[in-house]
C-alpha cells in the first residue's frame, strides 16, 4: 500500500506523484436503492485513473460524487489534502475539478470557441465595469484566456471547426469538444464519463490518442469511467472496478485483469 | 404625391414608433425566456411595479399609506419632498433587482426541475401577487410620470414634411426619444450578452444548466441577474409608457400586446422581439389606416391577435426562433 504523499513509477515511464483526490468510504442511496456502498479510493497526481464496471455498476454516481451533482449520505471526500465540505457541483467545479459527460452537455447555440471559451469563466475576474469599458485590464484578460483556449483547441484539432456552432457537429467532435472545454479551465482534476461511449473503431483510437496526449503534454490527472474493458487496460494506470455499487478490484490493469471476482462481474458467474 | 400615400407614410412612421414600446416589453420577456426557460407571465406588472414605484419615489410617497392611514387612523400621504428623475431611477434600479434577488429566491429556487408549465404558472402568481403588492403600496390612483422627456409634436419634422408635402407630419418628441432609448438599449443588451463573461455565462446556462453548472456557474447568480436585467427593461418600459398616457393599471395589459409580438419574432430571439415589435406596431396602424374605414374601425384591438394567429399556423417558431427539431 502506497503512502499518500509517495508517488510510484508506471510502466512506462511516468512518474506519479501524491494523492489529489480521495474518496473514504462512500455510500450513496437513492431511497432504498444503494448505488454506491462503502468504497473508498484514491486518485494520484498526474495519472490516468479509470472506474470500470458492468452496466448499472454505479460508475456514473460516483463520477458525479466527486464532481458534486450527488452528495453521498456517508463518507468523505478529500481534494488536495483537505477534506471538502458538502458543495455545489459550480463550486467543485471553481476548485478545480472539470469533467465531461456521458451524453454530451454542450452549449449547442454556441460556436465551439465559445464553448472552449465558457471553461475559462472562473479564472475572469474582471469587473462588469471594466468590462464595459473593454481598453485596459478586460481587454488583456480577455486575450489572455483566449491564448489557452486557443492552445486547446489546437492541441486537441478542432481549429479548423472553431467558429462552427456546435449543433451541426457530428457526435465524435461533438465529445472532443466537449473535452476541449473541460481541459480549457487547465483542472487539477479532469473526470470523463465514458468518453467513448457510442464512437467507432476509428474515433475511440482517436479519442485515446488525445486522453494520453493531454496527461501527457499538460500532466493532467485524469479520471475515466468506461465499460469497454480493451480501451481501459490500454489507457490508465490503475484501475477501480466496480459491480453493483460494490468495489471488487483497485490496481494496475493487469492486476484487475487476473482478478477473479472481475472476470465473473464481467463474465458472470453461476450462483448455486 | 396622393394625399393617401402622405398620410400613410405618416402611419407608417407613427406605427414604427408604437412598435419600440411594444418591442421593449417583448424583450423583457425574451431575455427570461432565453435565460432559464420560464415563459414570465409578469413581465407586463414588472413594468407596472417599477414605473408606479418610479413615481412613488420621485413624489416622496410614502409607502403603505392607506394601510398605515386605516390600521393607525393617521392622514398621511406624502413625505413632502420630491426626489429627481435620475436618482429616483437608480433607487427604482434597486427596488428592482431585490426584487429580482426575491423572486428567485422565493419562489424559483424551489422550482427548479420542474415542468414549464408550472414555472408559467408560478410566474402569472406572480403577475397577480405583484399588482395586488403595487397597489398595496402605492396605492390605485393614475398618476402622472414626468422624467423630463420631451413630449408634443416634433417641430422640425413638422416643418420639413410640409415643405415637401404640403402637410405636416405629427410625429410625437416622446417616440422619437423612446426610439432612440431603445436603440441605445438593445445594444447594449447585445454587447452585454456576446463580449462580456457574465453574458457568455448567461448563453450558457440558456444552453444547457447540468453544462453550466460543470464549468462552474452559479445558476442561481445568473437568474438573479437575468431578472434584474429584465427588471431594468422593464423599468425603461414603464417610464416609456407611463411617460405616454399616466402610470395606471391597465399597464400591466400591454403585456398582452407582447405576445403576439413574441409569436412574431419568435420566443428566443433579440433581434426577432424587435423586428416583430415594429412588425405588428406598424402593421395595425396601417390595417387601420387602410381597412379600419371600410369595417367601421377599432381594428387596433384585434389586428395584432389575428396575425400571430396565421404565424401559429404557419410558421410557429417566429420569424427568428430556432426552429424545434425533434430526433426520432
Amino acid at each position: 500500500m502506497l503512502d499518500a504523499t509517495e508517488g510510484y513509477t508506471t510502466a512506462d515511464g511516468r512518474k506519479i506523484g501524491g494523492v489529489v483526490m480521495e474518496m473514504k468510504n462512500i455510500t450513496l442511496r437513492f431511497g432504498g436503492v444503494t448505488a454506491i456502498q462503502d468504497i473508498s479510493f484514491d486518485i494520484r497526481e498526474g495519472e490516468i485513473r479509470a472506474i470500470i464496471g458492468p452496466n448499472g455498476a454505479g460508475k456514473s454516481s460516483m463520477l458525479n460524487v466527486i464532481s458534486g451533482f450527488y452528495v453521498p449520505q456517508e463518507g468523505e471526500v478529500w481534494f488536495r489534502g483537505a477534506r471538502r465540505p458538502q458543495m455545489r457541483p459550480y463550486q467543485v467545479a471553481q476548485q478545480g475539478i472539470a469533467r465531461t459527460f456521458q451524453n454530451i452537455a454542450l452549449f449547442e447555440g454556441m460556436s465551439v470557441l465559445d464553448n472552449v471559451m465558457t471553461g475559462r469563466l472562473t479564472e475572469m475576474k474582471a469587473s462588469i465595469w471594466t468590462q464595459a469599458l473593454w481598453k485596459g485590464p478586460a481587454e488583456r484578460e480577455e486575450v489572455a484566456n483566449r491564448e489557452i483556449a486557443e492552445k486547446v483547441i489546437d492541441f486537441l484539432e478542432i481549429q479548423h471547426i472553431r467558429k462552427t456552432p456546435v449543433s451541426r457537429l457530428p457526435y465524435g467532435l461533438k465529445k472532443r469538444v466537449e473535452l476541449a472545454r473541460a481541459l480549457a479551465s487547465e483542472p487539477k482534476l479532469l473526470l470523463l464519463d465514458e468518453p467513448m461511449a457510442g464512437m467507432n473503431v476509428e474515433e475511440k483510437e482517436d479519442m485515446s490518442r488525445f486522453i494520453l496526449d493531454v496527461n501527457d503534454e499538460f500532466g493532467t490527472t485524469i479520471a475515466l469511467i468506461e465499460h469497454d474493458m480493451g480501451v481501459v487496460m490500454d489507457l490508465s494506470d490503475r484501475v477501480v472496478v466496480m459491480d453493483y455499487g460494490k468495489k471488487i478490484g483497485d490496481g494496475s490493469p493487469d492486476e484487475v485483469r487476473n482478478n477473479q471476482a472481475v472476470i465473473d462481474a464481467y463474465l458472470g458467474v453461476a450462483h448455486d | 404625391m396622393p394625399d393617401t400615400l402622405i398620410f400613410g407614410m405618416e402611419v407608417f412612421l407613427n406605427g414604427l414608433m408604437a412598435g419600440v414600446l411594444y418591442a421593449l416589453v417583448a424583450l423583457g420577456f425574451v431575455l427570461i425566456y432565453k435565460a432559464s426557460g420560464i415563459f414570465n407571465y409578469s413581465q407586463g406588472v414588472l413594468a407596472l411595479f417599477a414605473a408606479l414605484t418610479l413615481v412613488g419615489i420621485m413624489d416622496g410617497q410614502v409607502p403603505f399609506s392607506h394601510m398605515i392611514n386605516a390600521v393607525f387612523g393617521t392622514d398621511i400621504h406624502h413625505f413632502g419632498w420630491q426626489v429627481p428623475a435620475v436618482f429616483a431611477i437608480l433607487l427604482t434600479m434597486v427596488v428592482m433587482v431585490v426584487l429580482a434577488w426575491a423572486v428567485q429566491r422565493l419562489i424559483f429556487r424551489h422550482l427548479i426541475g420542474q415542468e414549464p408549465i408550472i414555472l408559467f404558472m408560478a410566474t402569472i402568481g406572480l403577475a397577480y401577487f405583484l399588482e395586488g403588492l403595487g397597489d398595496i403600496i402605492w396605492g390605485s390612483d393614475i398618476k402622472k410620470l414626468d422624467v423630463g422627456l420631451p413630449q408634443g409634436i416634433n417641430a422640425s419634422i413638422d416643418e420639413l414634411t410640409y415643405q415637401w408635402f404640403g402637410y405636416g407630419f405629427f410625429i410625437d418628441n416622446l417616440d422619437i426619444w423612446a426610439t432612440a432609448i431603445a436603440v441605445i438599449l438593445v445594444a447594449v443588451l447585445v454587447a452585454f450578452s456576446q463580449y462580456t463573461k457574465q453574458g457568455r455565462a448567461m448563453r450558457a446556462v440558456a444552453d444547457d444548466h447540468q453544462a453550466a453548472l460543470s464549468v462552474g456557474i452559479s445558476l442561481n447568480f445568473i437568474w438573479i441577474m437575468v431578472w434584474s436585467v429584465a427588471g431594468f427593461v422593464a423599468l425603461v418600459a414603464g417610464i416609456m409608457w407611463g411617460t405616454k398616457s399616466g402610470v395606471q393599471f391597465s399597464l400591466s395589459l400591454i403585456a398582452l400586446k407582447a405576445l403576439p409580438v413574441l409569436m412574431l419574432g419568435g420566443f428566443t430571439s433579440i433581434p426577432g422581439a424587435i423586428v416583430g415589435g415594429l412588425i405588428i406596431g406598424v402593421g395595425e396602424k396601417l390595417f387601420e389606416f387602410l381597412v379600419g374605414p371600410l369595417v367601421g374601425g377599432a381594428t387596433e384591438n384585434w389586428f395584432a391577435y389575428v396575425l400571430a394567429l396565421i404565424f401559429l399556423v404557419f410558421r410557429p417558431q417566429g420569424l427568428f426562433g430556432e426552429k424545434i427539431i425533434e430526433r426520432v
